[in-house]
């Protein structure tokens, strides 16, 4: 500050003496030569003062105040407690259903049954699962997420709900809670951003649609120009193919790595692969017996899943809204060891169990114009031929087991969507079924549709 | 749990082998981010683009190779507004980089500190895609470049500190030579004031605020809705009755519409670049503005 009185004092005293200078003629050469000193020194302060200022400008300003600097300059300050309020989405969705056989009796050929809303639902007008969620930031360290699921039977489910870190370093991030597991591709993908209105036969019978536990899961993402991510969970293995809870520590693991990148630049791809282990006991399911008549049987033992997912979108110079041409698969193999009781309520026979199952799907989704997007999937399941010690030792028949009794499941479905806005879509679907455990040939049409309001959500790729 | 083992001593092996990075790494949303990054951090910043002039940015994908440039950014250079709200959120959440995150240093959003236009009164989406904090195709207008210009330096000076000096010198160079640039398309572009124009989206209105092009109507009932035939129908006789001089295009939108209703009221469709690499001849932010003023000019003479 002194330093500017100063100069701004040399200022006034120049312009003070400028006006004598042409009056007094005599002292010109005087005048000059002090006038000459002035500007020199004048020049060398405001020399030193642009030093300065550069100087000062260069120092870095503390970011808080530049965020509040931007923050006040946009001008969206606000000081009300609902300020804070999270994101809040909800999706509706709802269908209707034309299915050629009874749909609760549906169920896939050679597979116990995985639970959960499998199958192609129920006829007539349906409402689905209305999703709402909540999300917002924690503070400077975590961020967290609620989806509950409200269903058509009036019940709620809490689909998921996690925290998450935002602050660690290294690419390493930590989730925790209730969350659907980040293995392969359609596992993690909200339904009402399905392709197709309903999941693969693969994800319906190895995972009763998606698998997802309460635990941890820590990822990780490589320092590297191509996509590189590695996740472990850790969870209660409550979820189907386990049903474990009677242990301490963890129940149920799941491994898996991600690849990805670009072709040029209309193309882009992610392949993965993935393993899971987990603990089931007593894992009970309906069945008959050789006489007909209705028996409960049970599982205890480790099921393994290990697989494969891949994933390519074609997109012409990269706009979404416009073309684009999705072809994605996924191929997983279960094995499950251990004892397979026959007739828990009555017989009680209990004995070795061995499995080894596996099934894919590999579907197209193509956007040929503007809100317009049709699609093509195929679903195979391969039921194996367990090994049954009560049935290999002559105890019992085979026929006693129907249910596990090999199969060759498969389904064909065709889907057509319009989509008005980002924030709506129609569905037409019809699918070729040939799962059903009865042998019976399945038709299923389904008219779909899907309202999403409230924040807009950032879709994964 | 061997496997585990294993695989966390996969993954410290892996960590070892992260690479050293001597410049700033910019994931720039935009052609136009990436344009000026690199005007103001010369070889002192290396500047991947997320998009090109020819995607609408606002429906991306969140691809894996945008993921992994998150990862290694050390600045996230966005249009904000809510204009990548599809999935920038995303590609800041699955990176695992605490620098980017919102409100860290290596978040920028040139939106911030900008007067927006077309701020909505009312929000519902019964009006179409519209951005509760104004308008976010903010780049068609030189003055806001200027002032995201100035905000952008002292964030570079501020996250590469050593740089500091660098940054501001290139700074008050591009600031000296945008102003003069301005000038020249402002005086260049004086007869195209109060000239009546179409326009496709609600996408060029920082470009007729600037140059004062009034805005007659638009292709896109509301934004982000494509036209119906039936409102095509209601343009043709509005436009009929007092035409317009020009249809504006942009580079990547579709030409269809624009094109059937030139034909229809005899008014000439001039395409224009948006976006640096929109055209040939926007290379980059100069190139940018002399080609739109050039094409609008060169219609009307």
């Amino acid at each position: 500050m002194k330093r500017f009185m100063r100069v701004a004092a040399h200022l006034a005293l120049a312009c003070a003496v400028l006006p004598s200078i042409a009056e007094a003629a005599d002292d010109v050469a005087d005048l000059r030569a002090e006038f000459q000193a002035l500007k020199t020194e004048y020049a060398s302060r405001v020399g030193l003062l642009e030093a300065r200022i550069e100087q000062l400008e260069s120092a870095p300003t503390p970011i808080a105040a530049q965020v509040a600097q931007h923050q006040h300059a946009a001008g969206d300050s606000h000081s009300s407690a609902s300020a804070f309020n999270p994101a809040i989405s909800l999706i509706l969705g709802g269908s209707y259903t034309d299915v050629s056989q009874d749909p609760g009796t549906w169920r896939i050929a050679g597979f116990m049954p995985s639970g959960g809303e499998v199958g192609p639902g129920k006829q007539s007008f349906n409402l689905g699962e209305s999703e709402l969620t909540f999300a917002a930031s924690v503070d400077p360290y975590f961020s967290a997420t609620m989806t509950a699921a409200i269903t058509g039977e009036n019940e709620i489910e809490v689909e998921e709900a996690f925290f998450r870190s935002t602050a660690l370093p290294s690419g390493f991030t930590v989730k925790g809670g209730r969350f659907f597991s980040g293995f392969g591709y359609l596992n993690e993908v909200h339904s009402h951003a399905w392709d197709f209105a309903d999941q693969p036969l693969v994800y319906q019978a190895f995972f009763g649609n998606q698998q997802k536990q309460d635990g941890l899961q820590l990822k990780w993402i490589a320092p590297a120009d191509l996509f590189v991510e590695v996740g472990a969970e850790a969870g209660n293995g409550q979820a189907f193919p386990g049903t474990r809870r009677s242990h301490n520590g963890l129940n149920g693991e799941t491994l898996f790595a991600h690849l990805g990148g670009d072709l040029g630049a209309s193309t882009s791809w992610r392949a993965g692969v993935f393993w899971l282990e987990q603990q089931a006991e007593d894992r009970s399911y309906e069945d008959v017996n050789e006489f007909d008549e209705p028996v409960t049987n049970a599982f205890t033992g480790k099921s393994s899943t290990w697989g494969v997912d891949a994933i390519l979108k074609w997109t012409p110079q990269g706009s979404v809204g416009r073309r684009q041409l999705k072809v994605q698969g996924e191929y997983m193999h279960r094995r499950e060891d251990g004892e397979l009781t026959f007739d828990t309520e009555g017989l009680g026979l209990n004995d070795a169990y061995r499995s080894e199952q596996s099934g894919w799907y590999l579907q197209s989704v193509f956007q040929f114009r503007p809100r317009w997007r049709a699609g093509l999937r195929y679903d195979s399941l391969d039921s194996g031929s367990p090994s049954i010690a009560l049935v290999d030792d002559g105890a019992l028949p085979p026929e006693a087991f129907p249910v596990l009794l090999h199969a060759d499941p498969d389904r064909v479905s065709v889907m057509l969507d319009w989509s008005p806005s980002e924030f709506s879509r129609l569905r037409a679907q019809y699918a070729w079924d040939e799962a059903r455990a009865d042998g019976e040939h399945d038709r299923q049409f389904r008219l779909q549709y899907l309202y999403g309001i409230g924040a807009h959500g950032a879709h994964k790729y | 749990m061997r496997i585990f083992t294993r695989g966390a001593a996969a993954l410290l092996i892996l960590l070892a082998c992260g690479p050293a990075q001597a410049t700033v790494k910019i994931l720039a949303t935009t052609a136009d981010w990436g344009a000026l990054a690199t005007e103001l951090g010369g070889d002192r910043v290396s500047v991947y683009v997320a998009t090109n002039a020819m995607q609408d940015v606002h429906r991306v994908d969140a691809k894996p190779s945008l993921v992994a440039r998150a990862r290694t950014a050390d600045l996230v250079f966005a249009t904000g507004a809510e204009l990548e709200i599809g999935w920038l959120p995303v590609l800041v959440q699955e990176s695992g980089n605490p620098r980017i995150q919102p409100g860290a240093a290596g978040y920028f959003e040139a939106a911030a500190g900008l007067n927006l236009l077309e701020v909505p009164s009312r929000l519902d989406r019964s009006l179409g895609d519209i951005h509760p904090q104004g308008n976010p195709h903010l780049q068609l207008d030189p003055h806001n470049i200027a002032l995201i210009a100035k905000a952008l330096t002292s964030r570079l000076a501020m996250l590469d500190a050593g740089n500091a000096t660098y940054y501001q010198q290139r700074g008050s160079d591009f600031d000296t030579r945008w102003a003069q640039a301005i000038a020249h398309w402002e005086a260049k572009a004086a007869p195209l004031k109060g000239l009546p124009v179409v326009v496709m989206h609600r996408d060029q209105a920082y470009l007729c605020h600037w140059l004062g092009l009034l805005e007659v109507a638009a292709i896109e009932p509301k934004p982000g809705v494509p036209p119906s035939a039936g409102y095509l129908g209601q343009l043709v006789s509005k436009l009929s009755a007092s035409p317009p001089r020009l249809i504006l295009l942009n580079a990547y939108n579709d030409a269809k519409a624009a094109n059937w209703l030139s034909e229809r009221v005899h008014v000439p469709v001039v395409t224009l670049p948006f976006s640096v690499g929109g055209t040939a001849e926007a290379k980059d932010l100069f190139g940018l503005f002399d080609d739109t003023v050039n094409r609008l000019l060169a219609v009307i003479q």
